[in-house]
C-alpha cells in the first residue's frame, strides 16, 4: 500500500542558520520575499478562513456578493443543524475506536516487528526485511478486491474488523520508522540486561520501549491520522450508517444535501479540528519524523 | 537408561534467532494473509469471471481481451488518469520547490509561513474535497467571486468538461506542503561551502541555483517524483467525493472506474484485472523512472 511518505515540519531554527537562500534573495530583495511570503501563504490559509466563516454564516450571508468574511451576527445553528442530519457522534466515535486500534497496533506490534529488525540476528533476517520495505510499493488496489472477498467470507464486511485487525497486524512504514529509531539507541543498557539474565521480551518492553518514547509518539500520531483520514477503507468495508466513520459520514451528508453549505462547512470544520490540533500541540513529533524516514538527501 | 532424556538445549543464537522470527511473526502473518495472498489471488481472478451471486468461471484472457478491444470506459479513464499525472507531478514538484525555496529565505515568522503552507496537506481528504466543492462552486464560491470582483467571469470548474480535472489538480496542490517540507530537509542539506565556492568562482544566483541547488537537491526531487507519479496514479477520492466521476465522465478516473465495476456492478475479475493493469503499469513506470534517474540524480558518493 502507498501512503505519501509522512511529513512533518523541521525546526525553524535549521532553516536559516546562514544566507544558504542567498540566490533567491539576491534576486527578489528581502522586501519581496516577505511580501512573497504574506501572499502566498494567504492563498493556503484562505479556504480554512472561508470554510470557518461560512460555517458560522446565515444563509443570507453564504450566497452573497461580494463574499462576506466576517459572520454578522454569528450564528452557530449550522453546527447543531449537522446533528440532526447525521449523526455525527456516531461517527466520531466509530472513527475514535479504529484510530484507537491503529495507535495500539502501530505501538505494539510494530515496535516488537521493530526491535526483531534493529537487534536480533536471524538467519535471513535482512532479506526480510528488504520484502517488508518492498511491500510498501505495492499499491493498496491490487489487494482490495480479494480482500473484499475474503472479509465477505468470513462475515466481516460491515464490522470494524477489515480496518482495525490488519492493523495490528504490522504496517511496514511504521516499522521502518522504528527500526530506525531503534538503530540510534546505544546497545550499552540491554547488553547489561542480557548479562543480568533478562529476556528479549522484557528487554523490550522495560529498556527499548521507554527510550524510544518519541519515535512511538511519532508513530502514534501518523497511524492516528490515517485511520482518521482513511475513505477508501471505511466506503469498501462499511454499510451501515451506524457505523460510518466521519470521512464516509461527511461523505454521505455531502452526497445527499449539496447545497446546505452552511451545515456542511460546519462538520468540515468539525473533522478538520482535532487533526489541527493534534498538529500543534505535537509539531515536534512531526519533525521527528523526517529524520526517521530517513529521506535527509 | 542412566540418563533421562537429554532437553534439547537451544545454543544463544539459536534462540536468538527464533525470538527473531516469533517477534516479526504478527507482520508476518498479516504479510501473507492481506499483501501476498490478496495479490497472488488478484492474478488468478483476472482470468475468472466472478460475479459473487454466480461461481467463478475461467475465461482464460477474455478480461484482459475485452478492457482493450471493447471497453471505451478503460481507455478513457486511462486518458483522464494519465492527464491528471502529466499536469500534476510536475505542478506539485514545481511548487513545493518554489515553496521550499521561499521558506528557505530569512524573513520575520518564518515559522508561522512554514505551519500556514504545510497544514492544508494533512486536512482530511474528504473534509478537504468539500469544503473544495463550495471554493470551486461557480456562482458563490471563493475564486469565482474573487474573479468576479475584477471583472472575470470564472469558469464552471467542476461542472464544465475542460475545467473538472484541472479544479481537482488545483485542489490537489493544495497539499504540496508535505513534499515542500522535503525540499526544505534537502536544501538544507546543500553544504554551504559549495555555494561560496561557486561565487568565488563568479556564478551569479541563477548559476548557483542551476549548478550547485538543482543538482544537490535531485535525490530529494526524485524520490517526491517517484511518490507521486505512484499516489497520483491511484487518485480517487477527491474525484469520487467532489464529481463522482462526471461532468460526461471527464473525471472518472482509472480508480474510480475500477471501484464501480468491482463495488457497484460486482465485476470481480474484471476489476482484479483492471488493477494488475495498473500495478504493472506503475512498476513499469517507476522502472523507467529508476532508469532515467543516472541522467539527472546526482549523488555524491559516485563523484568524489
Amino acid at each position: 500500500m502507498i501512503r505519501e511518505p509522512a511529513i512533518e515540519a523541521l525546526p525553524s531554527r535549521e532553516i536559516h542558520p546562514s544566507a544558504r537562500g542567498r540566490p533567491l534573495r539576491r534576486l527578489l530583495g528581502r522586501g519581496s520575499v516577505q511580501l512573497t511570503l504574506v501572499l502566498g501563504s494567504l492563498v493556503f490559509a484562505l479556504p480554512f478562513v472561508w470554510m470557518v466563516s461560512t460555517s458560522l454564516k446565515a444563509d443570507r450571508q453564504i450566497f452573497a456578493f461580494p463574499p462576506i468574511w466576517v459572520p454578522d451576527p454569528f450564528i452557530w445553528g449550522n453546527f447543531s443543524a449537522v446533528f440532526i442530519y447525521a449523526p455525527m457522534h456516531l461517527y466520531f466515535f466509530n472513527t475514535l475506536t479504529i484510530a484507537l486500534a491503529h495507535v495500539l497496533g502501530a505501538i505494539f506490534t510494530c515496535s516488537l516487528a521493530a526491535y526483531a529488525f534493529s537487534r536480533l540476528r536471524a538467519p535471513g533476517r535482512d532479506i526480510i526485511f528488504m520484502v517488508m520495505v518492498s511491500q510498501m510499493m505495492v499499491p493498496y488496489i491490487v489487494t482490495l478486491v480479494p480482500l473484499y472477498l475474503l472479509f465477505a467470507k468470513i462475515n466481516w464486511v460491515d464490522t470494524f474488523y477489515p480496518l482495525t485487525v490488519p492493523a495490528f497486524l504490522g504496517t511496514p512504514f511504521y516499522i521502518f520508522m522504528l527500526r530506525q529509531f531503534f538503530l540510534t539507541i546505544p546497545m550499552e543498557l540491554e547488553e547489561a540486561a542480557i548479562i543480568d539474565g533478562a529476556g528479549r521480551l522484557r528487554i523490550w518492553w522495560s529498556i527499548v520501549m521507554p527510550l524510544a518514547k518519541p519515535a512511538l509518539a511519532t508513530v502514534a500520531i501518523f497511524s492516528f491520522m490515517f485511520a482518521w483520514n482513511d475513505f477508501t477503507g471505511p466506503l469498501i468495508f462499511l454499510n451501515t450508517r451506524e457505523k460510518f466513520t466521519l470521512s464516509l459520514g461527511l461523505q454521505a451528508f455531502m452526497f445527499e444535501r449539496r447545497t446546505m453549505w452552511g451545515p456542511l462547512m460546519a462538520a468540515s470544520t468539525m473533522m478538520i479540528a482535532p487533526i489541527l490540533i493534534v498538529f500543534f500541540l505535537a509539531q515536534k513529533h512531526f519533525i521527528q519524523g523526517i529524520a526517521l524516514t530517513g529521506i535527509k538527501a | 537408561m542412566t540418563n533421562a532424556q537429554p532437553k534439547p538445549r537451544l545454543t544463544n543464537a539459536a534462540r536468538e534467532a527464533l525470538t527473531c522470527y516469533l517477534f516479526l511473526l504478527p507482520w508476518g502473518i498479516g504479510f501473507l494473509a492481506f499483501v501476498i495472498g490478496p495479490v497472488a489471488a488478484s492474478f488468478v481472478l483476472g482470468f475468472m469471471d466472478y460475479e459473487i451471486v454466480t461461481p467463478a468461471r475461467w475465461v482464460g484472457l477474455a478480461n484482459y481481451i475485452d478492457l482493450f478491444t471493447d471497453d471505451a470506459r478503460f481507455g478513457m479513464s486511462m486518458g483522464n488518469t494519465l492527464y491528471y499525472v502529466l499536469v500534476f507531478v510536475p505542478l506539485h514538484i514545481v511548487v513545493a520547490l518554489l515553496l521550499a525555496l521561499l521558506l528557505n529565505q530569512k524573513a520575520r515568522g518564518i515559522a508561522v509561513y512554514r505551519t500556514l503552507f504545510y497544514v492544508p496537506s494533512i486536512v482530511p481528504i474528504v473534509a478537504g474535497a468539500i469544503l473544495w466543492v463550495w471554493i470551486l462552486q461557480p456562482e458563490w464560491g471563493l475564486i469565482n467571486s474573487t474573479l468576479r470582483s475584477v471583472g472575470i467571469e470564472g469558469p464552471l470548474w467542476l461542472a464544465s468538461l475542460t475545467w473538472s480535472k484541472p479544479a481537482l489538480i488545483l485542489m490537489a496542490l493544495w497539499g504540496s506542503g508535505a513534499a515542500m517540507i522535503i525540499v526544505l530537509a534537502g536544501l538544507q542539506g546543500v553544504p554551504q561551502h559549495l555555494y561560496e565556492a561557486a561565487e568565488i568562482d563568479g556564478a551569479n544566483p541563477w548559476q548557483r541555483f542551476q549548478h550547485v541547488t538543482i543538482p544537490m537537491l535531485s535525490p530529494t526531487l526524485f524520490f517526491i517524483l517517484v511518490l507521486s507519479v505512484i499516489a497520483s496514479f491511484q487518485v480517487f477520492t477527491t474525484a469520487y467525493v467532489m464529481t463522482g466521476g462526471g461532468p460526461a465522465e471527464s473525471t472518472l478516473f482509472y480508480m474510480l472506474y475500477l471501484y464501480r465495476r468491482a463495488f457497484v456492478l460486482l465485476d470481480m475479475g474484471y476489476a482484479a484485472s483492471m488493477a494488475w493493469i495498473l500495478f504493472v503499469a506503475v512498476l513499469a513506470l517507476t522502472l523507467v523512472n529508476f532508469k532515467l534517474a543516472s541522467r539527472w540524480v546526482y549523488y555524491e558518493a559516485e563523484q568524489s
